[in-house]
Parts: C-alpha cells; structure tokens; sequence
C-alpha cells in the first residue's frame, strides 16, 4: 500500500455530558499531519469519549472537529472514512477473514478486482496473507486484532483511531504489537490517535500525548516534555512515579509537617506560600550517613526494599514521610537493609514545584 | 461409600442412568421405532416400500401431504413477518411500546390453538364479525378462515411468540461494537441490518422458525377443529380411528411427519453449526437504542396495535362465545348468559380434575428425570450419558399422534398388574405422552440450572464431610430449586393444552381431560359455548399457574441474589 495523505485534526472547544454528567469539558488539541498521538487518561476520564466523537458515534454539546479545516461535527459516522480498530476487535464472525477486511470497500461500492487486490495488500502488510479464509474464531488474539487492523486500513482512511488496541493481549505480545503498529504508522505515514490508560504505552510509542482528567486536558506534549516537566501534580502522579512533599516557603526555607524544614538552594527559590515539591525515585542519591554531600540532604531509615533488577527501589521514612528512592543496581555496590539509617540526597536541578 | 473422588461414578449412578434409559426405550424408542418398522413391512414381516407406494396413489393422501407442507412453511412466513418487525423495535428503539410486546410474546402461549380457532372462525370467518362489517361497510370479504388459509392463519398468531422471542434474545446478544465497526467502515440503514444485524441474529431467528415449523406440523387440534382433514396429522388421526390400527397408512404418515421433523431439526442444526455467535463482551452493551422519531412512533404503534388485536381476538371471542347465548351470523352474541359455565360445572369437575391428576404427574416425573440426566451428564463421566439427552430430546422431534399411535400399537393387549384393564385403555398411558413429549423442556431448564452452578459449591460441601447424596439433597436441589420450578411449570401448562396425543389416547369419558372435553364440545354447534367455557377455565387455570410460579421464581431469585457465585459461570 502507498503511503496515505496526511491530514491535520483541530478539536476546538469540544464539550459533551451525559444527562447531568460532564464527560468533556472545553477539551481543545490539534493533532499534527502524519502524527502518533496519544490520548491518555484513567478510566472515566473521557479519552474514549472524545474518540467515539471523533468517530461520530456520540455528537457533542458544543465545538467542532475538522480534518484539514473542514468541519465534519455532522457527519455520520459511515461518511467519514476515518477508521477505527475497537479494543474487542469487532470482527464479525458470520465472515471469513477476506469477508471482514473487504467489508469497507464492498460498502464503497469498488469493482470486485479492486477489492481482492485491495484485500490481499491490506492482509499482507500484517503479515496474514494466509489466513483469508479462516474464520475470525480460528485465530489467536494477536491475529484477530492484526486482521481488525487489516480491515480498517483497507479502506484507506484519513485518520487511524485505535482505542486501547493492546489491552486484550498478554503482556509480552503488546510490547511486540505495539512496535509493529508505530511500524505500520510510520509506513502508512497516517495521522493516528491512539486511546491508552496505560502511560508506559503511550510514552513508549507516540510522539505527543494529551493527559485528560475528568474530561479535562491537563497537558499535552512529548513523552519527555510530561515526564520532565508536568504541569501539575495529577500529570506528575500519573506519567511515571515521583514523590510530593506539601509545605510552604518561608524566607527561602522549606517548611514541611512531615519532614521538618532545611533552606532551599538558589536555584529553585521562590516567593513565600504553600507549595508542593516532586522529585523522582531515580534522581535521589542514598549514603551512608557520615559520606553524604549536596545541598539537600535529608536524614531517614530504610523501611522497605524490592530489588527490580535494574535497579533497586527503596522506601525511606524520614520524618513521618515515606519517599521512595531508585538505586541503579550494579555488581558488588553494597545496598541497605531496611532498619539502615541513610541520607537522601535531592538534586535541585530535578525539583519541580507545584503551587497549591 | 468409599468413593470419595470425585466425577467417578457410582453404582447408583450407572443404576440410575440404566433405569432412564430403560424408561426412555420404553415408552419413546420401542414405539418409534414400532411405527417406522409397520410401515415398512409386509404382512409376513419383511420389508416393503409397497405402503408408501400404495399412499402416494391415493390423491388424498398426495393433497394431504403437500397442504402440511404448504401450511407448515406459510404458518413460518406469516409468524417471521409478524415477528420480525416486533423484535426489531424492541431491540432497537427506546420506547414504552416494548413491553407491549413482551405481553404480546405471552399472550398466545396461555391458550392451546385449537380452542382459539372457534372464536377465529366466528370473528373471522365468512360470516364472522368483520367480513359482516367489512361486506355492510365496503362490499368485499377476507377469505382468512377459508380452508387452509383458516389454519395458516391461526397458527402463524399461535406460533409466533416464538420467533419473536428467540429473535430479541439473539438480537440483544450482539455487541454494539459489532455495528459500529461496519458504520465506521462506511455501512448505514438497511444495508447496515442486511450484512451484520441480520446474519448475527440468524441463529436465533432458525431455532425459532425451526420449532414453529415442527409445531404446526404436529398440530392436530387446529385443523380438526377447522374442520380441515386434508392435511397429514388429521389423516393419521381419522385412518388410526376409524380404519384402524392395523391400516399401514396410518403409519406411513406418521413416519413422514417424524421425517420433516426431523428435516426442519437437521437443517437448522446445519445452519446453526459453528455460529455461536455471542459477541459480548465485558464492559460493553447491546445495540445502541433510538429514540424514535414521529412517524416511526405512529408505525411501530400502529403495527403492535394491529398485533396485539389479532393476538387477543381468539380470546375475547373465546369469553364473548362462552358467555353468548346465539352467536352465528352476527357481529356480536345476541344476548348473554351464564348457563354454559354451570354446564360446564356440572358435566366437567372429573375433567378438571384429570388435567390437574395427569399434568401434575407427568410433571413431577419430568423434572425427577430432567434433574437426574442433568446430574449424571453435567456431574459424572458416565460412559455413554450423553445419549441420554439425545434420547430425551428426540421426543423433539416426534409428533403427538406419532407417540400416540405407537404406544397403541407397542402396548396392544398388555394388561395392566394387579387391575382388570388393557394399558392402552388407561390414563396411565396418556399420562405417560405427557410425560416423554414434555421432557426436553424440563431437561434444558434444570440443565441451564445446574450448568449455572459452580462445581466448587459441591465440592467445598464434600470437602466439609457430605457425601454425594447428602450434597444432592442441601446443596444442589435447593440450589436448582428455580430451574426445576420453572421446569414443573413449563411441562405442566403445555401439558394440560397437548391434544394430539391425548385425542388419541382417551378411550373413556371418564378419563378425559379438560383438552378432550373442549375438543369434544366444540364438536357440534350446541356445544360450542359450553366448550368456550371449559376453554376460558382452562385459560384461567394454566395463567394462574404461571403467574405464581413467575412469583415465586422471582422471589426465590430475590433470596439467592447474595450469592456471588452465581454469576462467575454465567
């Protein structure tokens, strides 16, 4: 199949409810031609929401959504061409694999040559020419939902919804499919949105993410951008670990209830007020109490540990707090046992504040 | 005991299993398979095709032959055009006409259709209440009761509920995904229902088709009454009775009627295979639902309307009859009266009492084997247990007059122990039809019971010290109580309004049951009111029955809800 024309998605001001309940709060994001987006969020936080509208299946209050400027709020689902891979595939099963990818293109009326040639490229760029004639219940779920991937394609689409395409298959088979569908992306060059709760997912694969909470877009951005810099603490929580200590800023003091106070470096001053700071496991130094330097050191006791390979992940209490602390874990380094006293060290240039 | 591993089995068990199967050979197999062997046999015993030849001569039996056919795949027709639209809205539409039409899937099942077919022929008929109106209003008449279209006519309203019933269950079990993967691939309206709702819900909508085919063809009462004997069932019927049981024609319908049973059964397992087609899955719902929209609402209530007062005209004729003093040649009885009821109450309480006396106990026997061929298929790895079922269900496929005729002939001259009767002049035979024609019911009822139950339960009962029969008895029948219920009652209604077999069977007045009586009564124009009366009583009585049982199902079902387990196997 020949690379497709990439278009450009602007959801403007989309807002939707459910009787009383807002799903979708004044949610806007422009998706880029040819980009891999993600939408991530818990679940109720109204991602496959804004998917289904997208794909016209549930109309909004208010707002538009337009493909390369033009409006397509009022068009019915079957009008659109944008397809979208369900996460239980919907594969129907009164047909044969050939039956189900064709589905599209009979409904576009294309002459019979067009759609078997059309079929059999579709089946082939997902590695399942053999199987057209096998019935949907003969496959694994990894075929299933590498034909439902066939038969959306097929069609050629403007843009590729997938919604939580990954979370029916068994662990080591996502990690492998989820390579070989930024693969088929990057072939087809289609501008692709992909629903996700799971946040190592959609870092992994995409190349920006939006962050929905209850029908809100907390922040959108690459992979980094959200894990370096998280707007808030719902982002900073969300998009991989970190710890949130809550206190307040006095005279360049930090004041914490539950570890006590120690002055704040010049780097990251700021005015007095409650704030919160977050630092990441892996950006703290653990010593020995008599070796430690660096400007922030907290004194503490190892209450838990778990060895992760990589590295080591430790719960340090210190005060009435309990921070977690990763450890690169290298060949004869001497580790500490719980009950050890440590200093925690944190490096200013990690520290992210976040203003209650 | 000493066996305590479990899904060994037992002697009793294999004891158990034996006495079924003897019971099944007994009263279903042998005389089966006696009435296929008389029709193939010569007078010296060997085997001959010269009956079915000598049938085929007869230009009767030719008519006979193709009217059941004709009938049979019209009653499908007209059901499936009345069904289909009904479903579709239920599934589809948001809107308080559904419960309409759940009324409506009930309404017909509550009244058999032979004492509804009166009442059709004299709302109905050429001189019924609306060809009276329709020729003094328009100048023109529906021929709907003529002949074959009469019977057509009353079965597709008898039979459709059936249809329509397996039609929504299968309709609800398709996952809304399923739909909006075609509508996001460019599918819409019709052609959206041709290629996916449609196919999806195909395995429901044969199942029903298929048993409403089978239904009508075993249907004897009906034409009877109608005074239509040019079909199949009635012939075997009036050959049986009035050549009688020697003639081998009788026979040789008969085996023609198992062997479209048997077709309807085995193509609709041919197209049923390998399409279990239930999509849903976790976490999503059936077909999106629409509000409708004004004109919609205007036809879909009109259509439920139009139904609903098909549906209920063999009732309220069958109460205007059985309350009317003179109903013929008017829209309405001329005057009424309750002398039919007393009647009725003078003439009938032995019939009463019969029907309850027969249905009960064949009842009872059906959910006693239904509970145990469950056990033994679902619970022990009996060899061969799976042919119990099989032999179960064949009864399926055989009709009332078939059964009937077999046991005349299996049973001729058996002499009752201990009484001075022949077997085949007892109620005890009639009793037993019910009991073998109305098994397969109670069989899928306390199978669905039981397969809804976790083996776990049993087991953590015999892991605290109970053994297999102690667990039978606290933990499995208590648990099962529903199904069984619900078997009990399915058996006894259907059995209290079965006619074929019992037409058949009932050799004195004093062992008729109440379907003879009416059957009987509506025989001649003086009886027809009483008959109508016995018909309202019969109606009263079998929709009581349901109506109580649904209550105590329902709060039964109140009681177990605590029980998370129920829903792990579901």
């Amino acid at each position: 199949m020949d690379p497709l024309r990439k278009v450009r998605v602007n959801i403007s001001n989309v807002s939707m409810s459910y009787g009383q309940t807002p799903v979708l709060r004044d949610v806007s994001v422009n998706i880029e031609p040819g980009e891999f987006f993600a939408l991530l969020g818990p679940s109720g936080s109204g991602k496959s929401t804004l998917l289904r509208l997208i794909a016209g299946f549930n109309q909004s209050q208010s707002g538009t959504i337009a493909i390369d400027d033009e409006d397509i709020s009022r068009v019915p689902p079957w009008h659109r061409n944008i397809g979208m891979v369900f996460q239980n595939y919907a594969l129907w099963p009164h047909m044969t694999v050939n039956e189900n990818v064709a589905f599209g293109l009979v409904e576009r009326r294309l002459p019979r040559v067009t759609i078997t040639r059309k079929v059999a490229a579709a089946l082939e760029l997902v590695g399942l020419q053999e199987y057209g004639e096998r019935r949907p219940n003969q496959l694994s779920g990894g075929q299933q939902q590498r034909v439902a991937v066939a038969r959306t394609i097929a069609i050629e689409p403007k843009v590729l919804l997938l919604d939580e395409p990954l979370s029916n298959l068994d662990a080591k088979l996502r990690v492998h499919m989820r390579t070989e569908l930024l693969a088929l992306q990057r072939k087809l060059g289609i501008t692709t949105i992909f629903v996700t709760h799971d946040q190592e997912e959609a870092l992994s694969i995409s190349d920006r993410v939006a962050v929905l909470d209850q029908g809100v877009i907390q922040q959108v951005g690459t992979p980094m951008e959200l894990y370096d810099n998280p707007v808030n603490r719902f982002i900073a929580n969300f998009v991989g670990t970190i710890n949130l200590l809550p206190g307040e800023v006095r005279g360049g003091f930090f004041d914490s209830p539950d570890i006590g106070k120690f002055r704040l470096p010049a780097a990251i001053a700021v005015n007095d007020g409650k704030i919160e700071i977050a630092f990441r496991p892996h950006t703290l130094t653990l010593s020995s109490p008599d070796r430690s330097t660096g400007p922030i050191q907290l004194p503490g006791t190892v209450s838990e540990r778990e060895f992760l390979g990589e590295f080591v992940r430790y719960r340090v209490k210190v005060g009435t707090a309990e921070i977690v602390a990763d450890q690169p874990h290298l060949g004869g380094v001497p580790d500490f046992l719980p009950g050890h006293a440590v200093t925690v060290s944190i490096d200013p240039a990690q520290v992210r504040l976040f203003t209650a | 005991m000493t066996t305590t591993v479990h899904r060994q089995f037992t002697f009793t068990q294999a004891a158990i299993a034996l006495a079924i199967a003897l019971f099944l050979m007994l009263f279903l197999i042998v005389p089966v398979l006696m009435v296929i062997y008389v029709a193939f046999a010569n007078p010296d015993g060997g085997l001959t095709l010269q009956h079915f030849a000598s049938f085929f001569q007869i230009s009767l039996m030719r008519e006979s032959f193709w009217n059941s056919l004709i009938v049979a795949t019209l009653s499908v027709v007209f059901a499936s055009l009345i069904a289909l639209p009904l479903a579709y809205f239920t599934v589809r539409f948001e809107f308080r006409g559904a419960l309409l039409i759940q009324t409506l899937g009930i309404l017909p099942l509550i009244m058999p259709p032979f004492v509804g077919a009166v009442a059709m022929q004299l709302i109905f008929g050429r001189s019924g209440s609306v060809n009276l109106l329709l020729g003094e209003w328009f100048g023109f008449n529906l021929p709907v009761m003529q002949g074959l279209n009469g019977v057509i006519f009353v079965e597709a309203l008898h039979y459709f509920p059936f249809i329509l019933m397996n039609l929504v269950v299968s309709l609800n079990n398709i996952d809304s995904s399923m739909e909006e993967s075609a509508q996001n691939l460019g599918a819409s309206g019709l052609r959206l229902f041709r290629r996916i709702v449609f196919p999806l819900a195909m395995p429901g909508y044969i199942a029903g088709a298929a048993l409403v085919f089978i239904k009508v063809f075993d249907d004897l009462g009906t034409p009877l009454v109608l005074n239509v004997t040019n079909m199949l069932a009635p012939q075997a019927y009036l050959r049986i009775t009035s050549v009688g049981i020697e003639d081998p024609i009788g026979y040789v319908i008969s085996v023609l009627m198992i062997g479209f049973s048997l077709f309807a059964l085995w193509a609709s397992a041919l197209v049923l295979r390998g399409r279990d087609y239930a999509t849903m899955q976790r976490g999503y719902s059936g077909l999106a639902k629409r509000r409708l929209k004004p004109w919609q609402t205007v036809i879909a209530y009109g259509w439920i309307i139009l139904v609903l007062l098909l549906v209920l005209s063999p009732h309220i004729g069958i109460l205007l009859l059985s309350f009317g003093n003179i109903w013929s040649f008017s829209v309405l009885p001329d005057s009424f009266t309750l002398d039919h009821y007393k009647t009725v109450a003078q003439d009938s309480p032995r019939m009463v009492w019969n029907t309850m006396l027969y249905c009960g106990l064949a009842a009872t026997l059906d959910i006693i084997l239904g509970t145990a061929i469950a056990y033994l298929i679902l619970r022990t790895k009996l060899p061969m247990r799976r042919s119990l079922d099989f032999m179960a269900s064949a009864a399926l496929a055989i009709p009332g007059v078939v059964l009937a005729i077999g046991y005349l002939r299996t049973f001729r001259g058996v002499q009752l122990p201990f009484m001075d009767e022949l077997l085949t002049s007892s109620w005890i035979l009639i009793m037993l039809a019910y009991t073998v024609r109305r098994l397969p019911y109670a069989l899928r009822s306390c199978m669905a019971a039981m397969q809804q139950m976790h083996v776990s339960l049993e087991e953590a009962a015999e892991n605290l010290g109970a053994s297999k029969q102690r667990t039978i008895y606290r933990i499995v029948v208590p648990l099962m109580a529903g199904g069984i219920l619900a078997g009990f009652v399915t058996s006894f209604m259907t059995a209290a309004v079965e006619l074929s077999a019992t037409i058949m069977l009932t050799t004195a007045q004093n062992d008729a049951p109440m379907s003879y009586g009416i059957y009987l009564y509506m025989q001649s124009a003086a009886g027809r009111g009483p008959g109508a009366a016995l018909g309202v009583l019969a109606v009263v009585i079998v929709a009581l029955g349901t109506y109580f049982s649904h209550r105590l199902i329902r709060s039964r079902a109140a009681d177990q809800e605590a029980r998370p387990l129920q829903k792990i196997e579901v």
